[in-house]
């Protein structure tokens, strides 16, 4: 079905116009704030993961997400609670075990990849906008065909939300019996929205039932599937807002760690 | 009742050309096909654009209005200020032949590298048999109406010609992810093929395909990510792996199987005359569909004939009951 | 300006990529032949992508009782008995299997529950009988046909090493003239829109697929591409139209915002609760109920509006009379100045139902009218009017190999551009399966034609330079008339003067000015060059529409009575006289239209011993009945 292929003197020439982008309306709005938001985030996290310190409130036994597990010689009496293999050495964090991961999950999700190619590699920066770049080759060779591994990274943060959520469970916990307060909800938050957001994976998704190419045969999967595709078109809103309350948790920790304010308890 | 809008039209074609300025008379309700057929009509007959159905069904009008690729009959005038200048330009990443209308072949070219449907062997026609879920996603891609916006506004092509060799386009990879997850399709190297052949690898899922598709097919999130995590599965997935070994099964070849089969159907069940009448059908909210209710009767054209009375005269039947011994004048009389 | 044309040799040249076009092609490409398929827009763009409803084909996957004898009485009925019924048998017996053939396809229909393809109910289908893919079973349809021709290429790749090897696709085509050697189809004389570069196809069997004729009216539903060209390219060869008369009008096509003008507006919109207003506000259906039908419709608003929650006790709304009926209405309303300034009139859901209920009941509706037209139609009435959608008449075909009539031979034609299959009017949901049923049987019958000759037909170059100039020629007038005026004036003359309702005295009138169309046509200019110049292209198509608008002019004024697509308001009724003709339109060799009427063929005895006598006493003539009785006696 060729059309013009086959005419001898169809020209092979695009339209010759001469402004890179027609575009009117703000198109670079959105990657900006991408930018801003992201830079911003990843400054904040990097100082509190090389602060060494107000990680663990160990009245409430309120650990931060960026802190856990905590596995170097270095973490405060409470805070480890599986071992502390690592040596303290000030460029390990504590949580050096899980981070690399955490960071891998993030960086190579399907939602982020857009995120940061558009707003830090502006490859495009935004659609029917020139990308900044010569040559492009798309992740078909390294280093970017290594954003394939995916699905190991969601299988590392599955186990990591694990431990998240023994966390916040442990965080009920406080000194003498049961207690409740305003971390503890925040805690709770933090790690319900990390499932949502892990559960909501591009990867979860094919895992759970998108790999099926009959989903009659498999009801319970399809079910399943069913329930992460809708999680699934909710991935960006989750993305940025599992930003928000895992630094809204760091922050909060840390504040009551140093004594900036009181947690505010209901029970005990 | 009309008013006169500033519009601008790239004329030319591949020899060059330049971006002119037209003032338009703009009725409420229009779209801009619409201004381009006015355009047509008043002042240059022989601007080039395609279109045919202008109802956004066959996506031929494709174009870019101020730098978006869009279907010039689904955008509307009144998405405009009232005083802004609308610019339209043809599709940038195609060869230009003429002012709107660009040599869109190396879409049909990538069309025809695409492995075909295989169908099922010892299938036959009329026995196939696939359950709605099954079809579901598939049925989402067969939307596509081949407008060519998601191909223009790829960037892998649109800025990088020299990629074209190598990559297929968001409208090839919804292709095989449909064949892929096709019920019956016999083919299983559609992954392979994707990654080898149609350069899947080059898509970074910046996602302007979905942004720019006027059927709203979620080519990213339903076929494109699908895809690569199929390839994934295929080439690198260790749990995948372990599940084959431990549970012996292997659902990611598996194959195309027809189903519960088979009743052989060849042209309607026999025919007889002697069939019960029906009540009129409804739907499920009660009513009749309003196509029946606007015939005379109601109740659709009556099997009968519509002025036939019943039951009817004895003597007009033309039914003669098989003999059998308890043959009565009252069984004769029900049906 | 170069005047080179490119040769091309094949053996049968499909004109046409829609539903009948394709499926030809396939057929041809099957039977071993080199088969070229003429685009007029580019490959998958076609018609048939409009087409919503579905497919018809009888085979009771919901209904087990459905079967080929109820369609064909289905289909005969609704085309008021004037069918070939030779064509209405074929299409039903054939259907089903052609619509199983594109599962194999790759088509992917909606299901059933036990896992076979889903039927819907349609208007004038006694059973569920429409398969069908949400509301895009057109787009279905010419995409499977369209990647089955892809899969035969690349079965020709695979042995040649060229994909055009066997089948070839001339996408963005044109064909002004068919070529005859004597009276034998020859070649096809044509040119590419795209750069202006003529071209000629030689080949023995020429099949026509090119669609209906509604771009010669203001409102239609039809695209540009539908300017009549099988029609007229047929006629010129030397081939016979038959019933031009019947046109179907839908009453309810969107008339504002232009930009929509023509598109369906469904007819749940008033089952569900819809009402027509002219400006004045009032609800005018109830002036429009005629006698026959005053028994069931209501006379008061009150009545009416009872009668949506309580069908049982109270007479149906006037907005749900039969469809021609509605249609002459709004006609009426809009002829004596109560219509919107669009020329429709407002059918209003939003003061009836509440939003939510509207959105919950007419979702594509509500959709359309959003998204098209920025309407919403929970809050604002919808201005509708009759929209031209469908011509039932066409070349006339020898119904089972699809070959035209009349003296020409080597050319068949199936689809919309064929005639005779769907009579008076036609049923939804038969024009998908008539497609397929008929561009199948017509690439089959070109391949065995091609197989039959003992000699090839020869183009003459004389004809070829005759053809050339023709094409040329608008061209050559820069300042000629303009060729959009041209066929503003020709839609204006057809809606005002042809449209739903004929009155002897305007079809008179319309042909006299058909003429002095005609005259400004050979007058026509185009500016510019020849490389995709839409201008040239409508100046040549401007012909063809006027010819065939000619035919139906004549053919309307010729029949006096009124049957399905075609309503007389001299001649109310149906004429049982009148069912046994059709009116078989030609042309001569100096391009004047003549018609002449031609006997019905009669139906074959098992076939019409499926209908009941009353239902037949309405359509037959007396004698008809005797002879029928006779048979029934038997």
């Amino acid at each position: 079905m060729t059309t013009t292929a086959t005419r001898p003197d169809a020209g092979r020439a695009r339209a010759a116009i001469a402004a890179k982008t027609l575009r009117t309306d703000r198109w670079w709005f959105p990657p900006l704030i991408t930018f801003v938001g992201l830079a911003a985030w990843v400054t904040y996290a990097t100082v509190r993961v090389f602060m060494h310190k107000w990680y663990y409130v160990d009245e409430f036994h309120y650990l931060t997400p960026f802190y856990s597990p905590c596995i170097t010689d270095r973490c405060v009496e409470g805070s480890a609670e599986f071992g502390t293999p690592l040596p303290s050495f000030w460029l390990i964090p504590e949580a050096a075990f899980t981070l690399p991961f955490l960071l891998l999950f993030r960086l190579t999700c399907y939602y982020y990849r857009k995120a940061y190619y558009r707003a830090f590699w502006l490859s495009p920066p935004a659609c029917a906008v020139p990308d900044a770049h010569q040559k492009y080759s798309g992740e078909t060779r390294f280093p970017l065909i290594f954003q394939n591994i995916h699905r190991y990274a969601f299988y590392a943060a599955g186990i990591i939300s694990l431990i998240n959520t023994w966390d916040a469970i442990r965080a009920f916990h406080s000194g003498n019996g049961f207690g409740f307060g305003l971390g503890n909800i925040v805690l709770v938050g933090n790690v319900v929205m990390l499932w949502l957001y892990t559960l909501s994976c591009h990867s979860c998704r094919h895992i759970a039932g998108g790999r099926l190419k009959h989903f009659s045969a498999h009801p319970v999967r399809y079910r399943f599937w069913t329930f992460v595709s809708k999680l699934n078109t909710r991935h960006m809103l989750l993305a940025w807002i599992t930003l928000g309350t895992l630094a809204l948790t760091d922050f909060y920790v840390m504040a009551v760690a140093a004594d900036w304010f009181p947690d505010l308890r209901f029970v005990g | 009742m009309g008013t006169k809008r500033h519009f601008r039209v790239w004329r030319g074609d591949e020899s060059g050309g330049d971006i002119q300025d037209y003032d338009v008379e703009v009725n409420e309700g229009e779209v801009v096909l619409d201004i381009i057929h006015r355009l047509q009509a008043t002042q240059t007959p022989d601007l080039a654009c395609r279109w045919n159905c202008k109802a956004g069904k066959c996506g031929s009008c494709s174009m870019e209005i101020n730098g978006k690729p869009k279907l010039g009959c689904m955008t509307r005038m009144s998405t405009f200020e009232e005083d802004e200048t609308v610019t339209i330009t043809p599709l940038r990443t195609f060869p230009i032949i003429r002012d709107l209308v660009t040599d869109v072949s190396f879409n049909y070219e990538k069309a025809r590298e695409t492995p075909a449907f295989a169908p099922p062997a010892g299938v036959a026609p009329g026995q196939y048999r696939m359950k709605q879920v099954d079809v579901e996603r598939s049925q989402e891609f067969r939307k596509c109406i081949e407008c060519f916006l998601c191909q223009n506004t790829c960037h892998v092509v649109r800025d990088h010609e020299e990629n074209k060799a190598a990559f297929s386009g968001p409208r090839f990879f919804i292709r095989a992810a449909e064949l892929d997850m096709h019920p019956l399709d016999a083919r299983t190297d559609r992954k392979d093929y994707a990654q080898a052949e149609q350069g899947l690898g080059f898509c970074n899922i910046t996602k302007c395909c979905t942004e720019v598709c006027p059927e709203h097919i979620k080519i990213t999130d339903n076929a494109i990510i699908p895809m690569k995590e199929r390839v994934v599965d295929r080439r690198y997935d260790p749990l995948v792996w372990l599940g084959r070994k431990i549970f012996r099964r292997d659902q990611l070849d598996e194959p195309a199987h027809a189903g519960a089969v088979p009743s052989v159907h060849t042209a309607g069940t026999p025919f007889t005359q002697a069939r019960p009448a029906e009540g009129a059908r409804v739907r499920d909210d009660g009513r009749m569909d309003v196509a029946e209710l606007a015939l005379p009767t109601q109740g659709g054209p009556s099997p009968f004939g519509d002025d036939q009375e019943f039951p009817l005269p004895l003597d007009h039947l033309n039914y003669t009951p098989p003999p059998t011994e308890k043959a009565t004048e009252k069984d004769t009389k029900g049906h | 300006m170069t005047t080179r044309i490119e040769r091309h040799h094949y053996d049968v040249v499909v004109i046409g990529a829609g539903g009948a076009g394709l499926r030809a092609a396939i057929e041809a490409r099957l039977a071993g032949k080199r088969t070229a398929i003429i685009s007029k827009s580019l490959f998958g763009k076609a018609h048939t992508v409009m087409a919503e409803g579905g497919a018809a084909a009888a085979m009771g996957n919901v209904n087990s009782k459905d079967n080929w004898m109820v369609h064909f009485r289905d289909t005969m009925r609704g085309g008021k008995f004037l069918n070939n019924f030779r064509m209405a048998e074929l299409h039903a017996k054939e259907a089903p299997e052609r619509i199983w053939e594109l599962e194999t396809y790759g088509a992917l229909f909606d299901r059933t529950k036990d896992g076979k393809i889903s039927q819907r109910n349609f208007g004038g289908h006694e059973y569920p009988r429409l398969a069908h893919v949400g509301d895009r079973t057109g787009l279905e349809l010419i995409r499977t046909l369209q990647q089955k021709i892809v899969s035969l290429q690349q079965e020709d790749f695979a042995e040649t090493g060229s994909y055009d090897a066997k089948i070839k696709v001339f996408a963005e085509t044109t064909i002004t003239e068919l070529l005859l050697d004597g009276d034998q189809v020859a070649g096809a004389f044509g040119y590419y829109r795209e750069s202006g570069e003529f071209l000629l196809l030689e080949a023995p069997a020429v099949v026509l697929a090119t669609g209906g004729v509604g771009r010669s009216y203001k409102v239609t539903s039809n695209s540009w591409e539908y300017t009549g060209d099988g029609h007229a390219l047929a006629l010129r060869a030397g081939a016979t139209l038959i019933n031009m008369e019947f046109l179907q009008f839908h009453p309810t096509g969107m008339v504002w915002p232009p930009s929509v003008k023509g598109i369906l507006v469904t007819e749940s919109v008033r089952g569900d609760g819809g009402v027509l207003r002219n400006s004045d506000g009032k609800r005018f259906m109830f002036n429009y109920v005629p006698d026959v039908f005053r028994k069931q419709y209501a006379d008061t608003e009150e009545e009416a509006d009872r009668w949506y929650d309580d069908p049982d006790n109270n007479r149906r709304p006037p907005e749900l009379l039969p469809r021609d009926e509605v249609a002459r209405a709004i006609n009426n309303e809009v002829k004596e100045g109560r219509g919107t300034k669009a020329g429709g009139v407002y059918l209003d859901v939003s003061t009836r139902m509440p939003a939510e209920k509207i959105i919950k009941r007419l979702p594509s509706m509500h959709h359309q009218f959003k998204e098209l037209a920025d309407v919403d139609i929970t809050k604002q009435p919808m201005e509708v009017g009759p929209t031209c959608h469908y011509v039932m008449g066409g070349v006339e075909v020898d119904p089972d190999s699809a070959a035209a009539s009349g003296t020409v031979t080597g050319l068949f034609a199936a689809g919309e551009v064929s005639g005779g299959m769907h009579g008076s009017n036609r049923l939804g949901g038969n024009s998908l399966s008539d497609l397929l049923v008929f561009g199948k049987r017509a690439g089959e019958h070109a391949s065995a034609y091609v197989d039959a000759l003992a000699k090839r037909p020869k183009v003459a170059t004389a004809d070829v330079e005759a053809a050339l100039d023709v094409a040329l020629a608008p061209l050559n007038r820069q300042s000629g008339e303009n060729p959009y005026t041209l066929q503003q004036d020709l839609q204006a003359v057809m809606g005002d003067l042809v449209g739903i309702i004929r009155r002897a005295g305007e079809l008179t009138d319309a042909l006299k000015r058909l003429q002095e169309i005609k005259q400004r046509v050979t007058n026509v200019g185009a500016v510019g060059g020849r490389r995709y110049n839409p201008g040239w292209h409508l100046a040549l198509d401007l012909r063809n529409m006027l010819v065939v608008s000619e035919c139906t002019a004549k053919a309307a004024l010729e029949r006096e009575e009124s049957r399905g697509g075609h309503t007389r308001e001299d001649f109310p009724g149906m004429n049982p006289q009148w069912r046994k003709v059709n009116l078989v339109c030609s042309l001569d060799k100096s391009g004047d239209v003549h018609l002449e009427r031609k006997p019905l063929p009669k139906m074959r005895g098992e076939l019409i011993s499926l209908f009941e006598r009353t239902e037949l006493s309405k359509y037959l003539t007396d004698d008809e009945l005797t002879e029928f009785d006779a048979l029934e006696a038997k």
